[in-house]
C-alpha cells in the first residue's frame, strides 16, 4: 500500500442498524457508490442492500468435499485392495461398507479446511495481516460507512456530506486518507 | 433485523446495579472484554493454582505410564481395557456439547446458543485433547502412535486396516478435533479484532493483532463469514453424530456379550450430549459467577440446557431398559448372563450409580422451579457426569471381567497410576479452560450483539448521551431514552 497513492474517503458513522439500512438504500439510490460498510456484527441482508453478489463459498465447499470423497475412496481401495492386500476375517479386499466412515470423515475434513482456507484468502485474512480500520469503534458499537471520493466524480464532497447528514449519521462525516 | 415474540424471555438482561438500564452494544463489549483486559483476580489465581497442582501430580503418573508401560495400571489378562477407555469415551462424550451448541442449534436457529457457544466449543477442544491422551497412553508405546495413520513405511507399505473401527476412530477423532478447532477460531476472529482495537499497550495490541488476522468487519467479509459459519454448521452436524457413533463401533462390532448391540450408536450419541451439556452447565455456572456475566448467561439459558439434559437423559434411560429387554428377548444365554451380572454381580454398585445418576436424577428437571434453580442445576450437572463415567465403566469392565471360562474371571481395581492419569486430564482441562477464560472472550460478543435487540424489543440499543461524541451541527436523531429513528 505504501507505494500506492493515497485515496480520500468520506466516513459516516451510524449508531444503529435501523438507521444504517435506510441510509444505505437512500445513498445508493442517489447514485453514490459506497466503498464498504463496517459493522460490529453481521447485519442481516446488508450485503443485499449494498448490491453484493451472493458468495460462492458454499460451492467451493462442495468442490472440496467432493475431492475429499474421491481421495478417500481412492486411498482405501488402493491400500486395502492393491497396495498390500491381506485377508482379514475372510472379508473382501475391497469392502465398500467398511470404507464409509473414513470416507465421510475425510469429506468433512477437506470440505471444512478447504472452505475456511478459501474464506481467509478471499478476504485477505491471515496472521500478520493489517486491518484497514476507518474507525476503531466499528468493532464495538458503531456502523461505519466509507465512501471513496475518487470513485464518485459525479458528486461533490459537500453533496455527499450533506447526504450522509440527511440519513442520520451520529457524528459529522469525517475525511480519511488511506 | 428479525423479531422475537415479547412472550419469550430476553436473552440479554438489563445492566445490573445502580445503572439499571437496557444493555447496549458498548456494554456488551465492555462486559466481555473486562476480564481479558484486567489483571487476573484472586478466584482465577486460586483455580489456576489448584489445576496446576493436579496437573503436576498427574504428570508424574503419566511419566510412569510412559516409561514403565500399562503394567502400571490395574489391568490383567482378562480385563485389557478399563479406566483408559472409560476415560476416553467419557471425555469424548463431554466434547459433544460444544459442537452441538454451535452447529445443530445454529441450524435450528436457537438464538440462546450465542452466549454459551464460545465457551462450549473451547470445552470441546480441551475435552477431545484429554480423550486423545488416553488413546495415546493405552497404546503402551505412545511414541509409535503414528502407526495408526496410513503412512508409507519400511515394511513394504503395510497399511492400516480400514476394516477396523479403531482406525475409523483415529479418523473420526482427528477430524472432529480439527473441524471444531477451525470452527471455534473462525468465530473468535471478530472478537479478537475488538480486543485489538481496544488494546492500549503495544504487546496486547500486537498479539491480538496477529491473532485477529487483520479482521475489519466489512459487510462483504461478514456476508462470507456467515456463509462459512452456516456451511461449517452443516458439516459439523453429521460429524458430531458420527464421532460418538464410531466410538460406539469400537464396542458394537466386537463379539463380546454386552458390547455386541446395535443400539449402541444412538445410545452413545444421546449419552454424549447428556454429559456434554452437564459439563457446559458446570463450567458456565462458575464462569458467570466469577466474571459477573449474569446478564448474558441467564436462568433462561440454564433452563434450556436443563431441558436438553432431561430429554437426552430420558433417551439414555430408555436405552438401558431396551438393552435389558433385548438381552432377555434374544434368548442368548451369554447375553442374558452379561446383563444379569452387570446389575447383580460384583460390580452392582457401579450399575446402581449409573442408573440413579443418569436415569433418576435428570427427572427432577420436569419441574420448572428446579430447572431454574442454580444450586440444584449445579449439583445435578456434576451428578450426571459421575453417572456417565459409571456408564462407560459398567459397559467396559463388567462386560469383560467374567470371561467365557470361569477360571479366567477377574476383577479390576485401579492403581494410583490409573487415578493419577485421570487426574492429569482434569488438571489439563481446567488449566486450559482457565487460560482460555482469561485471555480470550468467553462470550461471543459479535453474536450476542445480533440478538441484543431482537430478543428484547422493549429495550432497544438506546442512545446514551455523554458516551458518544456529539457535535452541535450534526443532526443527531435520537435523544436520551429514545430509539434512533431514521429521518428520511
Amino acid at each position: 500500500m505504501a507505494t500506492q497513492e493515497k485515496t480520500k474517503f468520506l466516513v459516516g458513522i451510524y449508531d444503529d442498524e435501523s438507521t444504517l439500512i435506510p441510509a444505505v438504500k437512500k445513498i445508493r439510490e442517489q447514485g453514490v457508490q459506497i466503498h464498504d460498510v463496517y459493522t460490529p456484527y453481521p447485519v442481516h441482508d446488508l450485503d443485499h442492500y449494498l448490491g453484493y453478489r451472493r458468495t460462492r463459498l458454499a460451492r467451493a465447499a462442495f468442490m472440496f468435499g467432493a475431492t475429499g470423497t474421491f481421495l478417500a475412496i481412492l486411498m482405501q481401495t488402493y491400500m486395502m485392495g492393491f497396495g498390500w492386500p491381506m485377508i482379514i476375517g475372510g472379508k473382501d479386499f475391497v469392502a465398500p461398507p467398511d470404507f464409509v466412515p473414513v470416507t465421510f470423515e475425510l469429506t468433512v475434513l477437506i470440505a471444512a479446511l478447504g472452505m475456511v482456507a478459501t474464506f481467509l484468502i478471499s478476504n485477505n485474512l491471515g496472521p500478520g495481516k493489517k486491518a484497514l480500520m476507518f474507525d476503531p469503534r466499528s468493532t464495538d458499537d458503531k456502523f461505519v460507512m466509507a465512501i471513496d471520493l475518487s470513485k464518485n466524480h459525479g458528486h461533490s464532497q459537500e453533496s455527499i456530506e450533506a447526504l450522509l447528514s440527511e440519513t442520520g449519521v451520529s457524528e459529522r462525516p469525517k475525511e480519511k486518507e488511506v | 433485523m428479525d423479531f422475537t415474540s415479547p412472550i419469550r424471555e430476553p436473552l440479554v438482561l438489563n445492566q445490573s446495579g445502580e445503572n439499571n438500564r437496557p444493555t447496549t452494544y458498548h456494554d456488551v463489549t465492555n462486559d466481555i472484554c473486562r476480564q481479558v483486559e484486567a489483571a487476573p483476580n484472586v478466584r482465577w489465581m486460586a483455580g489456576m493454582a489448584i489445576s496446576l497442582i493436579v496437573l503436576m501430580w498427574g504428570s508424574y503418573t503419566l511419566y510412569r505410564t510412559w516409561f514403565f508401560g500399562i503394567g502400571e495400571w490395574g489391568l490383567n489378562k482378562t480385563i485389557g481395557w478399563a479406566w483408559d477407555i472409560t476415560n476416553f469415551v467419557w471425555w469424548v462424550g463431554i466434547g459433544h456439547a460444544g459442537t452441538l451448541i454451535s452447529a445443530i442449534l445454529l441450524l435450528f436457529r436457537q438464538k440462546w446458543r450465542t452466549s454459551i457457544n464460545r465457551a462450549a466449543e473451547a470445552m470441546t477442544i480441551f475435552a477431545v485433547l484429554c480423550a486423545g491422551t488416553f488413546i495415546l497412553m493405552h497404546m503402551g508405546r505412545p511414541w509409535l502412535a503414528y502407526w495408526a495413520l496410513p503412512l508409507p513405511n519400511t515394511y513394504g507399505s503395510l497399511w492400516v486396516n480400514f476394516n477396523s473401527p479403531l482406525v475409523w476412530d483415529v479418523f473420526a477423532i482427528s477430524t472432529y478435533l480439527t473441524v471444531s478447532l477451525v470452527f471455534w477460531y473462525i468465530g473468535l476472529i471478530p472478537d479478537l479484532a475488538t480486543i485489538r482495537e481496544r488494546a492500549k499497550s503495544p504487546i496486547p495490541r500486537f498479539v491480538y493483532g496477529l491473532l485477529s488476522f487483520g479482521w475489519d468487519g466489512s459487510a462483504k467479509t461478514w456476508a462470507r463469514y456467515e456463509m462459512v459459519a452456516l456451511v461449517l454448521a452443516g458439516l459439523s452436524t453429521p460429524l458430531v453424530l458420527s464421532v460418538h457413533t464410531i466410538v460406539s463401533f469400537d464396542f458394537a462390532t466386537s463379539v463380546i456379550p454386552g458390547w455386541h448391540t446395535t443400539i449402541f450408536p444412538p445410545y452413545f450419541v444421546a449419552g454424549a450430549i447428556f454429559s456434554g451439556f452437564a459439563m457446559v452447565l458446570t463450567l458456565m455456572l462458575i464462569t458467570r459467577y466469577v466474571f459477573k456475566l449474569q446478564a448474558y448467561i441467564t436462568l433462561a439459558h440454564m433452563e434450556s440446557m436443563n431441558k436438553i439434559i432431561l430429554l437426552t437423559g430420558s433417551i439414555v434411560g430408555v436405552a438401558y431398559l431396551t438393552e435389558l429387554f433385548i438381552a432377555w428377548y434374544s434368548g442368548v444365554e451369554y447375553e442374558r448372563y452379561a446383563f444379569l451380572n452387570r446389575a447383580l454381580g460384583p460390580y452392582w454398585w457401579a450399575y446402581a450409580s449409573m442408573m440413579s445418576c443418569n436415569v433418576i436424577s435428570p427427572q427432577f428437571f420436569w419441574f420448572r422451579s428446579l430447572r431454574r434453580n442454580i444450586y440444584v442445576t449445579f449439583a445435578l450437572s456434576i451428578v450426571v457426569n459421575i453417572g456417565m463415567w459409571f456408564e462407560r465403566f459398567v459397559i467396559i469392565v463388567t462386560s469383560l471381567h467374567r470371561d467365557y471360562i470361569p477360571s479366567s474371571w477377574a476383577m479390576f481395581w485401579p492403581t494410583y497410576v490409573d487415578v493419577g492419569d485421570y487426574l492429569f486430564t482434569f488438571g489439563f482441562f481446567f488449566t486450559a479452560f482457565l487460560l482460555f477464560a482469561k485471555f480470550l472472550p468467553v462470550v461471543n460478543m459479535a453474536e450476542v450483539k445480533t440478538v441484543l435487540k431482537s430478543s428484547n424489543p422493549a429495550s432497544p440499543n438506546t442512545y446514551i448521551p455523554g458516551e458518544t461524541f456529539v457535535e452541535e451541527a450534526t443532526p443527531v436523531t435520537a435523544s436520551s431514552g429514545e430509539k434512533s429513528e431514521q429521518t428520511n
